[in-house]
């Protein structure tokens, strides 16, 4: 039923919201993988833009992705920058972010040096 | 009466919180808003769609215009806004503490709170419903209107309130094709107008119905629906597969209430407003004097309900920080009660409105 | 359709319900002038359409929940009221001849362009007739809802709403 169109997943053109306009681009990692991502939006839709359908496996290997998409219910947890169980849908993509998928409760990463706050801004 | 000089703080900025805000800064008081979100808001700026009721319910005008009004109006009273900062507790004699940032937590010695932290929407489980693809209908909403990408191609609406049907519009002004919208009961629940928008873009409607299955290697490719009888049991036989690879939950919102709840505010089950639900008065008082609700955490209603009760709650708390006369006072909280009762008329508003009594007089008569 | 249709079943009114409450004009009034048809059928609180009107041909007064009462007379087919009700449940129609044109409200791209030809839809959205573009308008004082004008064949005057969405091809 569904034509399956790839390269529509980004909303170019909207009749109520119009033109997408750029906020500057941003280069995050996906297990190893560069993809482009809009500055100011969460590591979700992000993922979603580049076709991403499974953010993380449960300890019984079920796989998950997003569920409420505002911060309240854990779906769309996944290893950023070596930590694990953060909320992709309300954690702000950062230049060189690495973003990987989580497995059950996911492993913390000792990180050599501090990190300097979680500036989600 | 001399004014006190701790500030009201307001929790949560979403319409509700905004308007409350805007009424006490109005008034002259020390106001704080807080909002664990980047952008304030709410739900507000996913509504793309225009508002209903009379041109001083702002009828016409799109949800996010709306909020962008109130933006406007908060900046250019100077309101002090906290983004990013969560309240993780209320503690005795109104402390607020508030974590900014994920990194930095201090403690607000609060005059008034008023908790406007809206709701949460509500999960169905049906078999395979964990599977990505599967997400609820505000998830889809905010994806489309705020993030400006699709969920997916082709997609199931489960539930035909209001909320289930507008998304469902706002998909196919996306760009994304649903293949129907299901529903439980033996009648559609969101307004005929939406309703029938969605029907001349050649959305079936299909009540009496309900998804059992959603089946897919490892993200949705297929649904099951079925026909259910009276007591909602699924009627073997009546299987129906439809090839989508979104299915959207559309079944309701609860009030948030866990913020209220560590405050000690009293509670009362209100099946029609949500669920449970903090007791207030005709003021927005909770069980506790000095503690306000407004919005979706005092009733799940809608945005225009929201933004009155916020400036019905803003409105006396300035009154009782001393900050507004008796009659200023009452003068405005007549005014705003009549523009709300108007939003509680009709088919659909009156069962909100007995609701609304019930839990008033439980308030009353704290 | 011999199916009895219903507004809380499958979503869109019946012409029989909208007979019923007075929202549908005749054809006969059709063939005298532009007629509005306001498709509204529920008690909600909303009067856009009446506080939009240039000539005060629609009313809903007080509790804002009446149902919209048109003034025929009064009405000139200004079209005010087509992007100003929120519910999108507007247009106006008239016939010419053996045409018939309606202008209804368009939230979706792409827009339809003068002279294409498109396919009409009834309220179920069954693809009814083709249709022929006459007009689009998007202007800013209507807040993004177009207002498409488009020519048909009269006899499904009563049945056609809208045209079906176009689809851009990728």
């Amino acid at each position: 039923m569904a034509e399956s169109a790839q390269n529509s997943i980004r909303i170019e053109k909207h009749p109520i919201l119009g033109d997408l306009q750029s906020t500057g681009e941003v280069t995050i990692y996906f297990e190893g993988k560069a993809l482009k991502a809009r500055a100011g939006e969460p590591i979700m839709s992000a993922l979603v833009a580049a076709g991403v359908s499974i953010f993380r496996y449960t300890k019984k290997g079920l796989p998950r992705r997003m569920f409420c998409g505002i911060g309240r219910c854990t779906d769309c947890i996944m290893n950023v920058d070596g930590v694990p169980g953060v909320r992709t849908c309300v954690t702000e993509v950062r230049e060189g972010m690495k973003i990987e998928k989580q497995i059950g409760n996911g492993i913390w990463q000792i990180q050599k040096e501090e990190e300097a706050g979680n500036e989600a801004q | 009466m001399k004014p006190n000089s701790k500030p009201a703080v307001v929790i949560g900025a979403g319409p509700a919180g905004l308007c409350a805000a805007i009424e006490l800064k109005k008034a002259g008081a020390p106001v704080i808003l807080m909002d664990e979100n980047a952008k304030p808001g709410g739900q507000l700026f996913k509504q793309i769609h225009k508002f209903f009721g009379s041109k001083e319910h702002k009828a016409g005008v799109r949800g996010f215009d709306i909020g962008n009004e109130l933006l406007a109006e908060s900046l250019q009273l100077g309101i002090d806004v906290r983004l990013n900062t969560e309240v993780v507790g209320i503690e005795k004699d109104q402390k607020v503490w508030a974590v900014e940032n994920r990194t930095r937590s201090y403690v607000i010695d609060a005059d008034r709170i008023i908790i406007a932290t809206g709701a949460t929407e509500n999960a169905l489980s049906f078999e395979g419903w964990t599977l990505p693809g599967v997400m609820t209908a505000g998830c889809a909403q905010t994806l489309i209107n705020v993030h400006r990408v699709l969920p997916g191609h082709c997609v199931l609406m489960v539930g035909s309130g209001n909320v289930g049907v507008i998304v469902a519009y706002q998909l196919l002004q996306a760009g994304a094709e649903v293949a129907a919208v299901i529903e439980a009961a033996p009648n559609l629940g969101g307004y005929g107008v939406h309703t029938a928008k969605v029907r001349r873009a050649g959305v079936p409607f299909f009540t009496s119905t309900t998804v059992i299955k959603a089946e897919g290697k490892e993200s949705v490719e297929r649904a099951v629906i079925a026909n259910v009888d009276s007591k909602f049991i699924p009627i073997a036989g009546t299987e129906k597969i439809l090839d989508v690879d979104t299915i959207c939950i559309a079944v309701g919102l609860t009030p948030s209430i866990e913020l209220a709840s560590l405050a000690g505010c009293g509670m009362m089950y209100v099946p029609e407003l949500g669920g449970n639900m903090p007791i207030h008065n005709e003021y927005m008082q909770t069980t506790i004097e000095t503690v306000y609700i407004a919005g979706d955490i005092a009733g799940v209603e809608e945005a225009s309900t929201a933004m009155e009760e916020g400036r019905l709650a803003g409105i006396h708390a300035a009154w009782a920080m001393g900050y507004m006369t008796e009659q200023e006072m009452q003068s405005k909280t007549e005014k705003t009660r009549e523009r709300l009762a108007a939003l509680r008329q009709g088919i659909f508003g009156l069962k909100r409105l007995i609701a609304k009594e019930r839990v008033i007089q439980r308030g009353i008569a704290q | 359709m011999s199916e009895k249709i219903s507004l809380k079943i499958d979503g869109a009114p019946s012409l029989e319900e909208l007979q019923a409450a007075g929202m549908l004009p005749s054809v006969e009034e059709l063939e005298r002038k532009a007629c509005v048809c306001i498709e509204c059928i529920e008690e909600i609180p909303c009067n856009p359409c009446e506080t939009s009107c240039s000539q005060n041909a629609i009313s809903v007064g007080l509790p804002i929940t009446n149902l919209p009462v048109i003034d025929r007379e009064k009405c000139t087919a200004c079209g005010l009221c087509i992007p100003a009700c929120p519910g999108l449940a507007i247009t106006i129609k008239s016939i010419q001849g053996d045409k018939a044109r309606i202008r209804f409200p368009w939230e979706y791209l792409p827009m339809p362009n003068r002279g294409e030809r498109v396919a009409m839809v009834d309220r179920m959205g069954e693809v009814r007739c083709e249709g022929l573009i006459i007009s689009t308008q998007n202007i800013a004082r209507n807040n993004r809802t177009a207002v498409v004008t488009a020519e048909f064949s009269k006899e499904f005057v009563q049945e056609i709403v809208s045209m079906r969405r176009l689809h851009e091809e990728l």
